[in-house]
Protein backbone atom coordinates (compact mmCIF):
# COMPACT_ATOMS: atom_id res chain seq x y z
CA UNK A 1 0.00 0.00 0.00
CA UNK A 2 1.38 3.20 -0.81
CA UNK A 3 1.40 6.56 1.49
CA UNK A 4 -0.61 9.31 1.33
CA UNK A 5 0.43 11.92 -1.15
CA UNK A 6 1.72 15.03 0.94
CA UNK A 7 -0.42 17.27 -0.77
CA UNK A 8 -4.04 15.99 -1.15
CA UNK A 9 -5.11 18.34 -3.44
CA UNK A 10 -3.18 18.88 -6.71
CA UNK A 11 -4.55 21.11 -9.05
CA UNK A 12 -2.66 21.54 -12.53
CA UNK A 13 -3.05 24.30 -14.83
CA UNK A 14 -7.07 24.36 -15.10
CA UNK A 15 -9.32 25.89 -17.55
CA UNK A 16 -12.48 26.44 -17.20
CA UNK A 17 -15.35 28.19 -18.99
CA UNK A 18 -18.87 29.36 -18.26
CA UNK A 19 -20.73 29.35 -21.15
CA UNK A 20 -18.28 30.95 -23.95
CA UNK A 21 -16.00 33.14 -21.31
CA UNK A 22 -13.06 31.68 -20.50
CA UNK A 23 -13.02 32.19 -16.78
CA UNK A 24 -9.78 29.76 -15.56
CA UNK A 25 -6.75 30.22 -18.24
CA UNK A 26 -4.43 28.46 -16.36
CA UNK A 27 -5.08 27.70 -12.64
CA UNK A 28 -2.48 25.52 -10.49
CA UNK A 29 -2.83 25.08 -6.38
CA UNK A 30 -1.41 22.78 -4.05
CA UNK A 31 -3.07 21.81 -0.95
CA UNK A 32 -0.82 20.35 1.29
CA UNK A 33 -2.26 17.94 4.00
CA UNK A 34 -3.86 19.59 7.60
CA UNK A 35 -2.78 22.67 6.27
CA UNK A 36 -5.28 26.21 5.83
CA UNK A 37 -4.05 27.60 2.45
CA UNK A 38 -5.90 30.58 0.76
CA UNK A 39 -7.16 31.52 -2.67
CA UNK A 40 -6.47 35.39 -2.73
CA UNK A 41 -7.06 37.58 -5.63
CA UNK A 42 -9.32 40.71 -6.26
CA UNK A 43 -13.22 40.33 -7.14
CA UNK A 44 -14.15 38.41 -10.49
CA UNK A 45 -10.05 36.88 -10.53
CA UNK A 46 -11.73 33.21 -10.49
CA UNK A 47 -11.41 31.89 -7.05
CA UNK A 48 -15.09 30.69 -6.16
CA UNK A 49 -14.66 29.19 -10.16
CA UNK A 50 -11.51 27.06 -8.81
CA UNK A 51 -13.68 25.98 -6.20
CA UNK A 52 -16.60 25.00 -8.07
CA UNK A 53 -14.33 23.47 -10.92
CA UNK A 54 -12.74 21.13 -7.77
CA UNK A 55 -15.82 19.86 -6.55
CA UNK A 56 -17.25 19.67 -10.41
CA UNK A 57 -19.84 21.99 -10.18
CA UNK A 58 -18.29 24.02 -12.73
CA UNK A 59 -15.93 21.35 -14.31
CA UNK A 60 -12.45 22.11 -16.15
CA UNK A 61 -12.18 21.53 -19.95
CA UNK A 62 -8.52 21.05 -19.77
CA UNK A 63 -5.92 20.68 -16.83
CA UNK A 64 -5.69 17.91 -13.94
CA UNK A 65 -7.27 17.94 -10.56
CA UNK A 66 -6.16 14.80 -7.91
CA UNK A 67 -7.73 14.44 -4.24
CA UNK A 68 -5.54 11.88 -2.18
CA UNK A 69 -3.82 10.98 -5.80
CA UNK A 70 -7.45 10.21 -7.33
CA UNK A 71 -7.91 12.00 -10.51
CA UNK A 72 -11.67 13.98 -10.23
CA UNK A 73 -11.52 15.57 -14.22
CA UNK A 74 -14.60 14.32 -15.15
CA UNK A 75 -16.32 12.99 -11.99
CA UNK A 76 -19.61 14.40 -11.17
CA UNK A 77 -19.94 16.46 -8.28
CA UNK A 78 -22.04 14.03 -5.91
CA UNK A 79 -18.83 10.85 -7.02
CA UNK A 80 -16.33 13.81 -5.88
CA UNK A 81 -17.97 14.67 -2.45
CA UNK A 82 -18.68 11.14 -1.83
CA UNK A 83 -14.74 10.86 -2.11
CA UNK A 84 -14.35 13.14 1.10
CA UNK A 85 -14.18 16.51 -0.03
CA UNK A 86 -16.89 18.82 2.12
CA UNK A 87 -17.62 21.86 -0.10
CA UNK A 88 -19.18 25.74 2.02
CA UNK A 89 -20.24 27.99 -1.02
CA UNK A 90 -20.53 32.00 -1.18
CA UNK A 91 -23.28 33.66 0.21
CA UNK A 92 -24.12 31.14 2.91
CA UNK A 93 -26.43 29.00 0.55
CA UNK A 94 -28.27 26.89 2.73
CA UNK A 95 -31.95 24.82 2.67
CA UNK A 96 -34.14 28.01 3.63
CA UNK A 97 -36.96 25.78 3.95
CA UNK A 98 -35.46 23.13 5.89
CA UNK A 99 -35.07 22.80 10.02
CA UNK A 100 -31.40 23.44 11.11
CA UNK A 101 -31.46 19.45 11.90
CA UNK A 102 -32.46 18.83 8.37
CA UNK A 103 -30.26 20.67 6.75
CA UNK A 104 -27.88 18.68 9.06
CA UNK A 105 -29.30 15.45 8.57
CA UNK A 106 -29.13 15.68 4.91
CA UNK A 107 -25.28 16.02 4.41
CA UNK A 108 -25.15 12.65 6.47
CA UNK A 109 -23.62 9.92 4.04
CA UNK A 110 -24.18 6.96 6.53
CA UNK A 111 -26.21 6.31 8.94
CA UNK A 112 -24.79 7.84 12.09
CA UNK A 113 -23.04 10.63 10.86
CA UNK A 114 -24.28 13.42 12.42
CA UNK A 115 -24.96 11.75 16.16
CA UNK A 116 -21.24 11.12 15.94
CA UNK A 117 -20.29 14.75 15.10
CA UNK A 118 -23.10 15.88 17.06
CA UNK A 119 -20.62 17.48 19.76
CA UNK A 120 -17.77 18.42 17.94
CA UNK A 121 -20.27 20.40 15.57
CA UNK A 122 -22.55 22.22 18.55
CA UNK A 123 -19.08 22.58 20.44
CA UNK A 124 -17.99 24.77 17.76
CA UNK A 125 -21.79 26.55 17.06
CA UNK A 126 -23.47 26.10 20.41
CA UNK A 127 -26.11 28.13 18.77
CA UNK A 128 -26.79 25.83 15.73
CA UNK A 129 -28.24 23.34 19.01
CA UNK A 130 -30.65 26.10 20.65
CA UNK A 131 -31.85 26.38 16.97
CA UNK A 132 -32.26 22.76 15.82
CA UNK A 133 -35.68 22.77 15.11
CA UNK A 134 -36.11 26.38 13.39
CA UNK A 135 -36.36 26.33 9.84
CA UNK A 136 -32.68 28.10 8.33
CA UNK A 137 -34.35 30.76 6.35
CA UNK A 138 -35.13 32.08 10.04
CA UNK A 139 -31.84 32.10 10.93
CA UNK A 140 -29.43 35.48 10.86
CA UNK A 141 -26.50 36.02 8.68
CA UNK A 142 -24.05 34.74 10.88
CA UNK A 143 -26.02 31.72 11.81
CA UNK A 144 -26.14 31.01 8.26
CA UNK A 145 -23.19 30.54 7.72
CA UNK A 146 -22.55 28.81 10.58
CA UNK A 147 -24.79 26.45 9.52
CA UNK A 148 -23.28 26.01 6.44
CA UNK A 149 -20.09 25.45 7.68
CA UNK A 150 -21.54 22.89 10.01
CA UNK A 151 -23.15 20.95 7.30
CA UNK A 152 -20.25 20.19 5.58
CA UNK A 153 -18.85 18.64 9.13
CA UNK A 154 -21.30 16.08 9.10
CA UNK A 155 -19.62 13.63 6.82
CA UNK A 156 -16.17 12.14 6.99
CA UNK A 157 -14.44 15.21 4.80
CA UNK A 158 -10.53 14.96 4.48
CA UNK A 159 -10.78 18.45 2.65
CA UNK A 160 -13.08 21.16 3.34
CA UNK A 161 -13.75 24.33 0.51
CA UNK A 162 -14.85 26.82 2.02
CA UNK A 163 -15.75 30.06 0.18
CA UNK A 164 -15.87 33.55 1.37
CA UNK A 165 -16.82 32.63 5.59
CA UNK A 166 -16.46 36.32 6.73
CA UNK A 167 -18.38 38.13 4.00
CA UNK A 168 -21.25 40.32 5.04
CA UNK A 169 -20.36 39.37 8.88
CA UNK A 170 -20.40 41.13 11.85
CA UNK A 171 -17.00 41.59 13.27
CA UNK A 172 -17.63 39.43 16.08
CA UNK A 173 -19.02 37.03 13.98
CA UNK A 174 -16.10 36.72 11.86
CA UNK A 175 -14.19 35.77 15.22
CA UNK A 176 -16.32 33.42 15.85
CA UNK A 177 -16.29 31.95 12.76
CA UNK A 178 -12.41 31.95 12.56
CA UNK A 179 -11.67 30.30 15.86
CA UNK A 180 -14.09 27.64 14.27
CA UNK A 181 -12.11 27.49 11.23
CA UNK A 182 -9.03 27.47 13.28
CA UNK A 183 -10.87 24.31 15.33
CA UNK A 184 -11.69 22.48 12.65
CA UNK A 185 -8.23 22.55 11.04
CA UNK A 186 -7.22 20.13 13.47
CA UNK A 187 -9.13 17.29 12.10
CA UNK A 188 -9.87 18.21 8.14
CA UNK A 189 -7.16 20.05 5.65
CA UNK A 190 -9.57 23.52 4.32
CA UNK A 191 -8.91 25.49 1.12
CA UNK A 192 -10.62 28.99 1.23
CA UNK A 193 -11.37 31.71 -0.05
CA UNK A 194 -11.27 35.11 1.61
CA UNK A 195 -11.68 38.53 0.20
CA UNK A 196 -10.71 40.20 3.73
CA UNK A 197 -6.77 39.93 3.98
CA UNK A 198 -6.64 40.28 7.37
CA UNK A 199 -8.93 37.57 7.79
CA UNK A 200 -7.26 35.19 5.76
CA UNK A 201 -3.95 36.35 7.05
CA UNK A 202 -4.74 35.34 10.73
CA UNK A 203 -6.19 31.85 9.49
CA UNK A 204 -4.28 30.34 6.57
CA UNK A 205 -0.44 29.41 6.28
CA UNK A 206 -0.23 28.67 2.82
CA UNK A 207 -1.67 31.12 -0.01
CA UNK A 208 -2.12 31.23 -3.79
CA UNK A 209 -2.99 34.33 -5.48
CA UNK A 210 -5.42 33.94 -8.69
CA UNK A 211 -5.44 37.18 -10.92
CA UNK A 212 -7.54 37.24 -14.06
CA UNK A 213 -8.00 33.64 -14.03
CA UNK A 214 -4.34 32.79 -13.59
CA UNK A 215 -2.39 31.31 -10.47
CA UNK A 216 0.22 34.08 -10.56
CA UNK A 217 1.92 33.50 -7.31
CA UNK A 218 1.83 30.81 -3.97
CA UNK A 219 3.63 30.20 -1.32
CA UNK A 220 3.56 30.72 2.93
CA UNK A 221 1.28 33.18 4.45
CA UNK A 222 4.59 34.42 6.71
CA UNK A 223 6.29 35.16 3.21
CA UNK A 224 3.42 37.33 1.84
CA UNK A 225 2.38 39.43 4.67
CA UNK A 226 6.15 40.52 4.83
CA UNK A 227 5.82 41.65 1.32
CA UNK A 228 3.55 44.51 1.30
CA UNK A 229 4.71 45.30 -2.17
CA UNK A 230 3.44 42.32 -3.50
CA UNK A 231 0.00 42.21 -1.22
CA UNK A 232 -0.29 46.55 -2.89
CA UNK A 233 -0.07 44.88 -6.53
CA UNK A 234 -1.81 41.76 -6.95
CA UNK A 235 -4.77 42.53 -3.95
CA UNK A 236 -4.88 46.20 -3.83
CA UNK A 237 -4.56 46.33 0.14
CA UNK A 238 -2.23 48.98 0.98
CA UNK B 1 -49.25 20.80 12.16
CA UNK B 2 -48.35 23.67 15.52
CA UNK B 3 -44.92 23.97 14.05
CA UNK B 4 -46.22 24.36 10.52
CA UNK B 5 -48.27 27.57 11.40
CA UNK B 6 -45.67 28.83 14.04
CA UNK B 7 -43.10 29.38 11.31
CA UNK B 8 -44.88 30.55 8.43
CA UNK B 9 -43.46 33.65 6.87
CA UNK B 10 -45.68 36.72 7.19
CA UNK B 11 -46.34 36.41 3.49
CA UNK B 12 -47.17 32.69 4.12
CA UNK B 13 -49.75 33.39 6.88
CA UNK B 14 -51.14 36.57 4.83
CA UNK B 15 -52.18 33.59 1.93
CA UNK B 16 -53.50 31.52 4.52
CA UNK B 17 -55.91 34.73 5.84
CA UNK B 18 -56.55 35.62 1.55
CA UNK B 19 -57.48 31.48 1.09
CA UNK B 20 -59.74 31.20 4.31
CA UNK B 21 -61.34 34.34 3.29
CA UNK B 22 -62.24 33.97 -0.09
CA UNK B 23 -63.78 30.10 0.44
CA UNK B 24 -65.52 31.96 2.89
CA UNK B 25 -66.70 34.45 0.70
CA UNK B 26 -67.38 31.83 -2.11
CA UNK B 27 -70.19 29.96 -0.04
CA UNK B 28 -71.97 32.87 1.46
CA UNK B 29 -72.37 34.15 -2.47
CA UNK B 30 -73.48 30.20 -2.76
CA UNK B 31 -75.56 30.58 0.00
CA UNK B 32 -77.37 33.84 -1.42
CA UNK B 33 -77.62 32.94 -4.83
CA UNK B 34 -78.59 29.26 -4.69
CA UNK B 35 -80.15 28.16 -1.18
CA UNK B 36 -78.30 26.06 1.29
CA UNK B 37 -79.09 22.61 -0.28
CA UNK B 38 -77.63 23.76 -4.13
CA UNK B 39 -74.86 25.85 -2.35
CA UNK B 40 -73.73 22.45 -0.51
CA UNK B 41 -73.90 20.44 -3.12
CA UNK B 42 -71.93 22.98 -5.28
CA UNK B 43 -69.18 23.24 -3.03
CA UNK B 44 -69.00 19.54 -2.80
CA UNK B 45 -68.45 18.96 -6.45
CA UNK B 46 -65.94 22.23 -5.99
CA UNK B 47 -63.79 20.01 -3.21
CA UNK B 48 -64.16 17.07 -5.57
CA UNK B 49 -62.68 18.27 -8.61
CA UNK B 50 -60.29 19.84 -6.62
CA UNK B 51 -58.74 16.62 -5.69
CA UNK B 52 -58.59 15.60 -9.19
CA UNK B 53 -56.99 18.60 -10.51
CA UNK B 54 -54.67 17.86 -7.29
CA UNK B 55 -53.61 14.54 -8.59
CA UNK B 56 -51.97 15.88 -11.75
CA UNK B 57 -51.24 19.69 -10.46
CA UNK B 58 -49.29 17.97 -7.53
CA UNK B 59 -46.71 15.81 -10.22
CA UNK B 60 -46.48 18.69 -12.50
CA UNK B 61 -45.69 21.09 -9.35
CA UNK B 62 -42.75 18.74 -8.13
CA UNK B 63 -41.25 18.24 -11.63
CA UNK B 64 -41.28 22.27 -11.72
CA UNK B 65 -39.66 22.68 -8.46
CA UNK B 66 -36.98 20.35 -8.87
CA UNK B 67 -36.20 19.70 -12.49
CA UNK B 68 -37.61 23.21 -13.71
CA UNK B 69 -39.31 21.49 -16.34
CA UNK B 70 -42.89 22.68 -16.74
CA UNK B 71 -43.94 18.92 -18.33
CA UNK B 72 -46.63 19.66 -20.66
CA UNK B 73 -46.69 15.83 -20.74
CA UNK B 74 -48.52 15.63 -17.58
CA UNK B 75 -52.08 15.63 -18.72
CA UNK B 76 -51.30 13.11 -21.07
CA UNK B 77 -50.15 10.50 -18.28
CA UNK B 78 -53.61 11.35 -16.85
CA UNK B 79 -55.24 10.61 -19.97
CA UNK B 80 -52.73 7.42 -21.07
CA UNK B 81 -53.78 6.11 -17.26
CA UNK B 82 -56.80 6.93 -17.54
CA UNK B 83 -57.68 4.61 -21.13
CA UNK B 84 -55.05 1.88 -20.06
CA UNK B 85 -56.70 1.48 -16.92
CA UNK B 86 -60.01 1.37 -18.90
CA UNK B 87 -58.92 -1.66 -21.02
CA UNK B 88 -57.63 -3.32 -17.84
CA UNK B 89 -60.91 -2.96 -16.25
CA UNK B 90 -62.56 -4.85 -19.51
CA UNK B 91 -59.78 -7.32 -19.66
CA UNK B 92 -59.61 -8.64 -16.55
CA UNK B 93 -61.46 -11.50 -14.96
CA UNK B 94 -63.68 -11.26 -11.69
CA UNK B 95 -65.41 -8.36 -9.67
CA UNK B 96 -65.95 -5.26 -9.89
CA UNK B 97 -63.57 -4.91 -7.26
CA UNK B 98 -60.75 -7.06 -8.55
CA UNK B 99 -61.02 -5.30 -11.90
CA UNK B 100 -60.97 -1.79 -10.38
CA UNK B 101 -57.89 -2.47 -8.35
CA UNK B 102 -55.85 -4.53 -11.67
CA UNK B 103 -56.92 -0.82 -13.65
CA UNK B 104 -55.07 0.94 -10.97
CA UNK B 105 -52.58 -0.85 -10.35
CA UNK B 106 -51.73 -1.50 -13.81
CA UNK B 107 -52.04 2.17 -15.17
CA UNK B 108 -50.37 3.62 -12.36
CA UNK B 109 -47.33 0.85 -13.25
CA UNK B 110 -47.48 1.79 -17.05
CA UNK B 111 -47.86 5.75 -16.60
CA UNK B 112 -44.67 5.66 -13.88
CA UNK B 113 -42.84 3.60 -16.62
CA UNK B 114 -43.30 5.63 -19.59
CA UNK B 115 -42.08 8.49 -16.87
CA UNK B 116 -38.93 6.86 -15.91
CA UNK B 117 -37.97 6.41 -19.88
CA UNK B 118 -38.81 9.91 -20.80
CA UNK B 119 -37.28 11.25 -18.00
CA UNK B 120 -34.14 9.02 -18.30
CA UNK B 121 -34.00 9.27 -22.00
CA UNK B 122 -35.33 12.70 -23.36
CA UNK B 123 -35.38 14.99 -20.77
CA UNK B 124 -32.38 14.55 -18.94
CA UNK B 125 -29.84 15.22 -22.08
CA UNK B 126 -31.86 18.39 -22.35
CA UNK B 127 -31.40 19.96 -18.73
CA UNK B 128 -29.00 23.08 -19.73
CA UNK B 129 -31.38 23.62 -22.41
CA UNK B 130 -34.93 24.62 -20.54
CA UNK B 131 -36.97 25.54 -23.83
CA UNK B 132 -35.74 22.84 -25.68
CA UNK B 133 -37.59 20.70 -22.50
CA UNK B 134 -40.70 23.04 -23.08
CA UNK B 135 -40.84 21.97 -26.53
CA UNK B 136 -40.47 18.20 -26.16
CA UNK B 137 -43.00 17.95 -22.86
CA UNK B 138 -45.29 20.31 -25.60
CA UNK B 139 -44.61 17.17 -28.67
CA UNK B 140 -44.01 14.31 -26.96
CA UNK B 141 -48.07 15.34 -25.20
CA UNK B 142 -49.29 15.47 -28.62
CA UNK B 143 -48.10 12.64 -29.96
CA UNK B 144 -49.51 10.54 -27.10
CA UNK B 145 -52.85 11.86 -27.50
CA UNK B 146 -52.71 10.33 -30.76
CA UNK B 147 -51.61 7.10 -29.92
CA UNK B 148 -54.50 7.22 -27.43
CA UNK B 149 -56.27 8.01 -29.91
CA UNK B 150 -54.73 5.50 -32.49
CA UNK B 151 -54.96 2.46 -30.30
CA UNK B 152 -58.66 3.35 -28.41
CA UNK B 153 -59.69 5.93 -30.80
CA UNK B 154 -61.82 8.80 -30.47
CA UNK B 155 -65.04 7.68 -29.30
CA UNK B 156 -65.47 8.93 -25.27
CA UNK B 157 -65.90 5.49 -23.05
CA UNK B 158 -68.65 5.32 -20.86
CA UNK B 159 -68.22 5.40 -17.03
CA UNK B 160 -67.39 1.85 -15.53
CA UNK B 161 -68.80 0.45 -12.71
CA UNK B 162 -67.75 1.37 -9.42
CA UNK B 163 -66.06 -1.30 -7.43
CA UNK B 164 -68.87 -2.86 -5.32
CA UNK B 165 -68.46 -1.59 -1.62
CA UNK B 166 -68.49 1.99 -3.58
CA UNK B 167 -71.39 1.61 -5.57
CA UNK B 168 -74.57 2.43 -3.48
CA UNK B 169 -75.78 6.11 -2.87
CA UNK B 170 -76.39 8.42 0.12
CA UNK B 171 -77.77 11.29 0.60
CA UNK B 172 -76.46 15.27 1.24
CA UNK B 173 -77.57 18.26 0.67
CA UNK B 174 -80.72 16.55 -0.51
CA UNK B 175 -79.02 15.13 -3.44
CA UNK B 176 -78.54 11.68 -3.85
CA UNK B 177 -74.76 11.06 -4.78
CA UNK B 178 -72.81 7.72 -5.27
CA UNK B 179 -70.33 6.73 -2.43
CA UNK B 180 -67.45 6.70 -5.46
CA UNK B 181 -67.28 10.71 -5.35
CA UNK B 182 -66.80 10.77 -1.63
CA UNK B 183 -64.00 7.65 -2.17
CA UNK B 184 -62.25 10.39 -4.97
CA UNK B 185 -62.14 13.19 -2.16
CA UNK B 186 -60.98 10.97 0.60
CA UNK B 187 -58.27 9.65 -2.11
CA UNK B 188 -57.23 13.10 -2.72
CA UNK B 189 -56.77 13.56 0.91
CA UNK B 190 -54.44 10.40 1.65
CA UNK B 191 -52.72 11.42 -1.45
CA UNK B 192 -51.95 15.08 0.31
CA UNK B 193 -51.02 13.64 3.36
CA UNK B 194 -49.12 10.58 2.09
CA UNK B 195 -47.15 13.40 -0.01
CA UNK B 196 -47.13 15.52 2.57
CA UNK B 197 -45.37 13.04 4.95
CA UNK B 198 -43.02 12.27 2.12
CA UNK B 199 -41.68 15.15 2.11
CA UNK B 200 -41.31 16.18 5.56
CA UNK B 201 -40.24 13.01 7.57
CA UNK B 202 -38.69 10.42 5.46
CA UNK B 203 -35.24 11.34 3.96
CA UNK B 204 -36.05 11.13 0.40
CA UNK B 205 -38.61 13.81 0.69
CA UNK B 206 -35.84 16.10 2.53
CA UNK B 207 -33.71 15.63 -0.26
CA UNK B 208 -36.32 16.51 -2.84
CA UNK B 209 -37.12 19.66 -0.99
CA UNK B 210 -33.32 20.57 -0.55
CA UNK B 211 -33.34 20.10 -4.12
CA UNK B 212 -36.22 22.89 -4.80
CA UNK B 213 -34.61 25.17 -3.36
CA UNK B 214 -31.35 24.61 -4.85
CA UNK B 215 -30.00 21.32 -6.88
CA UNK B 216 -26.60 22.29 -7.08
CA UNK B 217 -25.75 22.44 -3.39
CA UNK B 218 -27.41 19.00 -3.22
CA UNK B 219 -25.25 17.28 -5.58
CA UNK B 220 -22.11 19.23 -3.52
CA UNK B 221 -23.74 17.36 -0.45
CA UNK B 222 -23.08 13.79 -2.16
CA UNK B 223 -26.06 12.88 -3.51
CA UNK B 224 -26.83 11.98 -6.78
CA UNK B 225 -29.41 14.40 -7.49
CA UNK B 226 -30.64 12.86 -11.23
CA UNK B 227 -31.74 9.74 -9.38
CA UNK B 228 -34.37 12.11 -7.49
CA UNK B 229 -35.17 13.67 -10.85
CA UNK B 230 -35.67 10.39 -12.07
CA UNK B 231 -38.09 9.58 -8.85
CA UNK B 232 -39.76 12.35 -8.54
CA UNK B 233 -40.93 12.73 -12.33
CA UNK B 234 -41.67 8.92 -11.74
CA UNK B 235 -43.88 10.09 -8.65
CA UNK B 236 -45.34 13.05 -10.89
CA UNK B 237 -46.21 10.90 -14.00
CA UNK B 238 -47.94 8.08 -11.58
CA UNK B 239 -50.31 10.41 -9.06
CA UNK B 240 -51.61 11.92 -12.35
CA UNK B 241 -52.52 8.42 -13.56
CA UNK B 242 -54.11 7.72 -10.41
CA UNK B 243 -56.19 11.01 -11.17
CA UNK B 244 -57.29 9.65 -14.58
CA UNK B 245 -57.91 6.01 -14.00
CA UNK B 246 -60.41 7.97 -10.46
CA UNK B 247 -62.29 9.25 -13.18
CA UNK B 248 -62.97 6.77 -14.88
CA UNK B 249 -66.06 5.03 -13.08
CA UNK B 250 -67.05 8.73 -12.86
CA UNK B 251 -66.95 10.35 -15.72
CA UNK B 252 -65.55 8.03 -18.29
CA UNK B 253 -62.92 8.47 -20.80
CA UNK B 254 -62.49 11.43 -22.99
CA UNK B 255 -59.47 12.29 -25.41
CA UNK B 256 -59.64 15.96 -24.11
CA UNK B 257 -59.63 15.20 -20.45
CA UNK B 258 -55.70 15.07 -20.42
CA UNK B 259 -55.73 18.56 -21.57
CA UNK B 260 -58.83 19.85 -19.50
CA UNK B 261 -56.91 18.88 -16.53
CA UNK B 262 -53.37 20.15 -17.56
CA UNK B 263 -54.32 23.85 -17.74
CA UNK B 264 -56.33 23.75 -14.76
CA UNK B 265 -52.89 21.98 -12.93
CA UNK B 266 -51.04 24.54 -14.49
CA UNK B 267 -53.26 27.46 -13.16
CA UNK B 268 -53.00 25.56 -10.14
CA UNK B 269 -49.07 25.84 -9.54
CA UNK B 270 -49.41 29.66 -10.67
CA UNK B 271 -51.79 30.12 -8.29
CA UNK B 272 -49.81 28.13 -5.09
CA UNK B 273 -46.87 28.95 -5.95
CA UNK B 274 -44.44 27.56 -8.33
CA UNK B 275 -42.49 24.57 -6.87
CA UNK B 276 -44.79 24.95 -3.39
CA UNK B 277 -46.63 21.77 -2.44
CA UNK B 278 -48.70 23.25 -0.01
CA UNK B 279 -49.17 26.05 -2.38
CA UNK B 280 -50.39 23.12 -5.14
CA UNK B 281 -52.80 21.43 -2.62
CA UNK B 282 -54.44 24.80 -1.14
CA UNK B 283 -54.59 26.05 -5.20
CA UNK B 284 -56.20 22.60 -5.93
CA UNK B 285 -58.94 22.95 -3.56
CA UNK B 286 -59.40 26.93 -4.29
CA UNK B 287 -59.33 26.62 -8.00
CA UNK B 288 -61.97 23.01 -8.02
CA UNK B 289 -64.12 25.09 -5.67
CA UNK B 290 -63.65 28.57 -7.84
CA UNK B 291 -65.02 26.65 -10.84
CA UNK B 292 -67.47 24.98 -9.46
CA UNK B 293 -69.33 28.18 -8.01
CA UNK B 294 -68.39 29.62 -11.47
CA UNK B 295 -70.33 27.05 -13.33
CA UNK B 296 -73.10 27.19 -11.24
CA UNK B 297 -73.45 30.54 -10.56
CA UNK B 298 -73.50 30.69 -14.60
CA UNK B 299 -76.02 27.82 -15.23
CA UNK B 300 -78.17 29.75 -12.93
CA UNK B 301 -77.96 33.10 -14.44
CA UNK B 302 -77.47 32.38 -18.11
CA UNK B 303 -77.98 29.08 -18.83
CA UNK B 304 -74.78 27.95 -19.61
CA UNK B 305 -71.60 27.44 -17.91
CA UNK B 306 -69.91 30.24 -19.61
CA UNK B 307 -68.58 31.89 -16.84
CA UNK B 308 -66.73 28.13 -15.22
CA UNK B 309 -63.61 28.25 -17.72
CA UNK B 310 -63.12 31.94 -17.31
CA UNK B 311 -63.37 31.92 -13.43
CA UNK B 312 -60.03 29.85 -12.70
CA UNK B 313 -57.87 32.47 -15.54
CA UNK B 314 -59.04 35.46 -13.44
CA UNK B 315 -58.31 34.08 -10.32
CA UNK B 316 -54.91 33.16 -12.19
CA UNK B 317 -54.75 36.75 -13.03
CA UNK B 318 -55.69 38.15 -9.44
CA UNK B 319 -53.28 36.38 -7.67
CA UNK B 320 -50.39 37.19 -10.29
CA UNK B 321 -51.45 41.01 -9.63
CA UNK B 322 -51.50 40.77 -5.74
CA UNK B 323 -48.89 37.61 -5.04
CA UNK B 324 -46.64 37.86 -8.38
CA UNK B 325 -44.68 34.44 -6.37
CA UNK B 326 -48.10 33.16 -5.97
CA UNK B 327 -49.92 32.64 -2.92
CA UNK B 328 -47.36 29.94 -1.16
CA UNK B 329 -44.54 30.83 -3.55
CA UNK B 330 -41.08 31.95 -2.66
CA UNK B 331 -40.76 36.04 -1.56
CA UNK B 332 -37.07 36.10 -2.41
Amino acid sequence: MSAAPDNILEVENIHTFIGEFHILEGVSVSVPRGSITVLLGRNGAGKTTTLRSIIGLTPPRSGEIRFNGQPLRGKRPHTIAQMGIGYVPEKRIIFRDLTVAQNLQIAERKKGDLAGKADFIFGLFPDLKRLYHLPGGHLSGGQQQMLAVARALVADNDLLLIDEPSEGLAPVIIEQMMGAIRQLSARTTVLLVEQNFQVASHLAERYVIIEEGVSVHAGLMADLVNDPELIKTTLGVA
Amino acid sequence: MHSYFAHLSPQHRRSWLLVVAYVAALLAISLADFGANTAGQTMFRGVLLGMLIFLVASGLSLIFGLLDVLNFAQGAFLLIGAYVGYDVYLRVDGSADVRFLAAIASGVAFVALIGAIMEMGLIRPLYERPVFQLVLTFGLGAIFLDLVERYYGADPKQPLAPPTLLNDNFSLFGQSLSYYRLFIIILGIVMMIGVFLLLNRTRIGIIIRAGVQDPEMVQALGINVRRVFTLVFVLGAGLAALGGIALVPYQGATLGMGNQFLILAIVVIVIGGMGSFEGTAIASIVVGLTRAVAEQLSLAHFNAPVLAETSVLLLMIVVLLVQPNGLFGRGD
